[in-house]
């Protein structure tokens, strides 16, 4: 059973990748790595990754997230993260990451804040 | 004085070896009365010293085992990681809150272990690699911390006060 689950959907220019599950070492971790090189091979530089029902990750998950942001960010896009589960955002401020990523608690917002 | 219960598996240098080694230690704490986010803690500090033994240790080699060993003292939940690799010394790990290795993608895992337990140290391994050695206290009796109570945002090393 895979442990985590990726859908995308557009909103003008920005791509929105509403994730479920667990982003943890194995399919976890290579699916959100496939999702992010998929979207920057397909032109899209601007997304959002929405963490709403993402309830764990571990230090894999972590290490991926970071790799899609560096990705993104190497092509001249922004990926930016929204609704942080507590698990997620309390790892966020542990590992100095929140000074890293863009965070956002609703969509609208999120969206607004692409240049 | 309580008597040392003592739980030995031998895993095989595997992704899914992750997955139990996690599942077995939060079951073991679950039933010593750990509340829901210690057992999140010990789980995800358990997890990490696995990966971290599948993969730094071991290299991903399946010939290579790794050995998970749980002690419960009346006063400590005890976890040892052994992997069969060549050892390494927590002087030699970089600090992942340091500014040039924030967008580093890996080296959170000791971090992480060390601030989700009590205690925890590098050995020596008897296997001839590394021994991650980390504890955590029991809850007391009817302390916060014991009815699924306890406050998530207070002090992961902080000691379990009595009620």
């Amino acid at each position: 059973m895979p442990t985590l689950f990726a859908t995308t959907r557009q909103d003008g220019v920005i791509t929105i990748v509403d994730l479920s599950g667990r982003i943890s070492l194995g399919e976890g971790s290579a699916l959100l790595r496939k999702t992010v090189r998929d979207l920057l091979d397909d032109g899209h530089t601007r997304i959002i990754l929405n963490l709403g029902d993402v309830n764990y990750i571990d230090s894999s998950g972590i290490g991926e997230l970071v790799s899609g942001f560096t990705a993104v960010r190497n092509r001249g896009g922004e990926l930016k993260l929204l609704s942080l589960t507590k698990k997620v955002n309390d790892l966020l401020q542990l590992t100095k990451l929140f000074t890293v990523f863009d965070v956002y608690n609703d969509e609208t917002t999120a969206v607004g804040s692409f240049k | 004085m309580a008597e040392t219960k003592h739980l030995e598996v031998t895993l095989d240098t595997h992704v899914e070896s992750v997955n139990l080694a996690e599942e077995m230690c939060v079951r073991v704490a679950e039933a010593s009365g750990f509340n829901e986010d210690e057992c999140y803690r010990i789980g995800m500090a358990v997890r990490e010293g696995v990966i971290n033994a599948f993969h730094y240790g071991n290299q991903e080699k399946p010939e290579k085992k790794i050995h998970l060993a749980i002690d419960l003292t009346g006063e400590r939940m005890i976890i040892h990681v052994m992997d069969e690799g060549k050892g390494f010394r927590l002087t030699d790990v970089p600090d992942p809150l340091a500014q040039e290795n924030l967008l580093s993608t890996s080296g959170r895992g000791i971090f992480l272990m060390k601030a989700f337990m009590d205690e925890f140290d590098v050995l020596p391994g008897r296997t001839g690699g590394a021994e991650i050695v980390m504890a955590k206290r029991l809850p007391m009796l009817g302390s916060p911390s014991s009815n699924g109570n306890g406050n998530a945002s207070s002090s992961d090393a902080a000691p379990h006060q009595e009620a």
